[in-house]
């Protein structure tokens, strides 16, 4: 390999000698990549995956945010449709929709399954059993548990509300009214994905050694002490990388507002910012408008996502 | 292996991305559909296909296998018209219901429809704009559409631009009110005298309600999401003499005392007289299931639910009556109507004309062909399509009475008022999702601030238009 590398070198600047150093690096490089060479072959079918169904898109996407088709024609219209999603009147609405998901999703899709992690992790029986019954529900396909839920918040004849009637309670519209539809919405999606985040915050939790906890009931630690000065600091990589993933998640938040509440919901109150993207391009029938949107919300995912990025180099 | 090279391999991968953001950044101001066949119709286009000429066409919206008399009916049409020309292909595609908006907007973008595809009549701006409608101002004649100087012209109007034919009508309808003729009955009310103001209605729900509300039934019914909410509302505001938007086609119309009237009724029924449901957020469906179910004495639609709500839901002819829109100043009219695929070759878009002359616009054939719809235990009877005028009007009553099978006189109120028809307003779907959101707010929100709902959506429907200029 190494005999081969020097000629084809030495060719390519035919005149030139090749510079000691650079030719050392190039040399180095060379051989590294010939070495790898299968490795990157068996690449190709991603990068070409990610270069046809994501990369190539988000390039479309950004010029398509700059143009206008009309008549089968296509035109630049510089920022005008950055500036017309901008001034839609309800524009500012999903984005306190997708703030207000996002944040229902972190108190509540975040909270409570690390406390379903923590109290699994404590079991001493029948671990195993209720950990797939946690997933279950994730396994089960997303159109069936909504429309499980669709009935459970049926404010007629839906279970909920059966069972307010039941205690003498007052009953609620759930999904109907614009009071309550967003946060209907977020307990359905996170009763359908908690089985996930459980499993990994459970995955972390078996990772913490045991000889913490035991130093910490000797130093006469109780439940929250053990909680807040082992677990948490223990599993706290996992839990910011979870905290990012999800933030980043919820936040292109679409498919259970679209089959919850229609995607508007009542007033408007569960309108997303992924679903108006949604109805700028299907219901109005104007791409570019969508694509200058789609941009807003990389922006502010792509902030998130550098944090990612620096949190897991950091964990690597 | 070795030699092959990373270097190659990197340079194809950089060829490949640099081609593809070539290709994105191409485009600027051409045509992006890429037609070469139809842009201009040739010197023979006006004449019928040559018989000679062997043609393939793709059409959508066959009836579906759970539409079993429908689809007979399909393939047996295909069938007759092959004896006419053998020469065409007919390739059908099924489908129900016949257009998924969202759905046909993405195979717009993509140029993926068949080469006759079956539209709303709202949809010829979306289609002229994804560069994807033929011109067959050219292909249509007395020859090769032989009741063409029947057709209403107001109803071939809804499908040109620019004084151009972009398609041919095959089914329209104008908007009134359906009611459970025997709900009304149980209520004491006299189901031949239906109400014809929103005062009536109000009042004819209120007492269904209170008769009825013990056993599950509801007064009216009305729908808020999907589109449909919006479409009801603009049908709702036409009845009382409001427009949807101006003459010139750019400005929202909809901001005033006729709109917030009839708003203000939904309101009062859904919050005051509780003679709605508690159940807001309906679309298509919903009522329908609702009214054939036996659930609702009212509800605003177009006379082809008559046929689901008895075929679906098995409620009974004899049980639903139509009366016209309340208010009766102007009726929305819609309705479908097929075009024709830009990329289409001369003789593919001929062979679809003669295809959809065949099955929609020959009386006593396709889908006029009554005494064949009575023997399939379909609905022959109902006050529409009516784009004829003329003999052929003549001639398709008299056919169609002959034939009858549900009863006409339940229609009789909504026929003999002849409420003037005007077309849905131009970029109707999207003032439509626009205004779902003025349903929903009144139908949701007891305390709903109606003319704010009115002025928020009028400035999106304003800047919805002018994005459409």
């Amino acid at each position: 390999m190494a005999a081969t590398t020097v000629p084809e070198n030495t060719t390519s600047h035919a005149g030139r000698p090749p510079r000691a150093a650079g030719g050392a690096v190039r040399t180095g490089r060379g051989r590294k990549v010939r070495h790898n060479l299968q490795a990157h072959g068996f690449l190709i079918g991603a990068v070409l995956c990610f270069l046809t169904f994501s990369w190539y898109p988000m390039v479309r996407e950004f010029i398509m945010s700059f143009q206008e088709k009309r008549r089968g024609v296509t035109s630049w219209v510089g920022f005008r449709n950055i500036d017309r999603v901008y001034h839609d009147p309800y524009f500012w609405t999903a984005w306190k929709n997708t703030a207000e998901f996002t944040l229902y999703a972190l108190v509540i899709g975040f909270v409570v399954p690390f406390a379903v992690a923590i109290i699994l992790n404590e079991l001493r029986h029948a671990q195993a059993y209720l950990r797939i019954l946690v997933y279950l529900p994730v396994m089960l396909p997303p159109v069936a548990g909504v429309l499980l839920f669709k009935y459970f918040y049926n404010p007629d004849y839906g279970l909920f509300n059966h069972v307010l009637k039941t205690l003498h309670l007052p009953t609620s519209q759930w999904l109907d009214s614009s009071h309550t539809a967003m946060i209907s919405v977020v307990v359905a999606a996170t009763w359908m994905s908690m089985g996930s985040a459980t499993l990994i915050y459970l995955a972390a939790l078996q990772n913490i050694p045991g000889e913490l906890y035991e130093a910490a009931d000797l130093d006469g630690a109780g439940l929250w002490s053990k909680i807040w000065h082992v677990t948490i600091p223990q599993t706290r990589l996992v839990l910011s990388m979870m905290l990012l993933l999800q933030i980043v998640a919820t936040m292109q938040e679409f498919t259970n507002v679209y089959l919850l509440t229609g995607g508007n919901g009542p007033e408007n109150s569960t309108m997303t910012v992924v679903y108006m993207v949604y109805q700028y391009a299907f219901s109005y029938n104007n791409f570019g408008s969508a694509a200058a949107l789609g941009l807003f919300l990389l922006l502010v995912l792509g902030a998130f996502s550098g944090v990612y990025a620096r949190l897991s180099r950091n964990a690597d | 292996m070795s030699r092959i090279g990373y270097r190659r391999l990197v340079a194809v991968a950089l060829v490949a991305g640099i081609g593809l953001t070539g290709a994105a950044c191409s485009d600027n101001k051409k045509d992006d559909t890429g037609n070469k066949a139809a842009t201009s119709a040739g010197s023979d286009a006006g004449t019928p296909l040559d018989p000679k000429t062997k043609v393939t066409i793709s059409v959508d919206c066959e009836p579906p296998t759970t539409k079993a008399a429908e689809r007979k009916q399909w393939l047996d049409d295909v069938a007759e018209f092959n004896k006419q020309y053998p020469n065409v292909t007919v390739k059908s595609k099924d489908a129900f219901p016949c257009e998924d908006p969202a759905k046909f907007t993405a195979m717009l973008q993509a140029g993926s429809e068949t080469d006759s595809f079956y539209t709303y009549m709202t949809d010829l701006q979306q289609v002229l704009d994804a560069g994807q409608a033929a011109d067959i101002s050219a292909y249509v004649n007395d020859k090769t559409v032989p009741n063409l100087n029947d057709i209403d012209p107001g109803v071939l109007n809804v499908l040109k631009d620019g004084g151009k034919l972009y398609g041919l009508p095959t089914s329209n309808y104008q908007m009134g009110l359906i009611y459970n003729r025997k709900i009304f009955q149980e209520a004491g009310l006299d189901p031949n005298t239906p109400p014809t103001t929103w005062d009536q209605v109000r009042q004819d729900a209120k007492t269904i309600q209170d008769k009825l509300g013990s056993k599950g039934i509801n007064g009216y019914m009305d729908n808020s999401a999907g589109n449909q909410g919006g479409w009801h509302l603009v049908s709702e505001m036409y009845g009382v003499g409001s427009k949807a938007v101006d003459d010139s086609g750019q400005k929202a119309a909809f901001n005033n005392d006729q709109t917030k009237g009839v708003l203000q009724t939904l309101h009062d029924m859904r919050w005051t007289d509780k003679s709605m449901p508690a159940t807001p957020g309906l679309q298509w469906g919903d009522v329908q299931k609702a009214m054939g179910t036996g659930k609702i004495g009212m509800y605003v639609g177009a006379p082809d639910d008559v046929p689901l709500v008895v075929q679906q839901y098995k409620a009974k002819f004899e049980d639903i009556g139509m009366a016209p829109i309340p208010g009766g100043k102007t009726a929305l009219f819609g309705g479908a109507d097929y075009m024709f695929k830009k990329s289409a070759t001369p003789d593919q878009i001929k062979a679809g004309i003669a295809w959809i002359n065949f099955k929609f616009l020959t009386l006593e054939k396709g889908q006029f062909n009554y005494p064949r719809n009575k023997a399939d235990g379909l609905p022959v009877g109902l006050p529409q399509p009516f784009f004829f005028t003329g003999a052929s009007k003549a001639k398709d009553t008299e056919t169609k009475t002959a034939s009858a099978t549900v009863p006409v006189d339940n229609f009789k109120t909504y026929v003999d008022a002849q409420v003037p028809v005007l077309p849905e307003p131009p970029n109707a779907q999207k003032i439509y999702t626009v205004l779902d959101t003025v349903m929903s707010g009144v139908l949701t929100n007891q305390n709903a601030d109606v003319s704010k709902l009115l002025s928020t959506a009028e400035t999106q429907v304003n800047s919805l238009l002018a994005a459409s200029q």
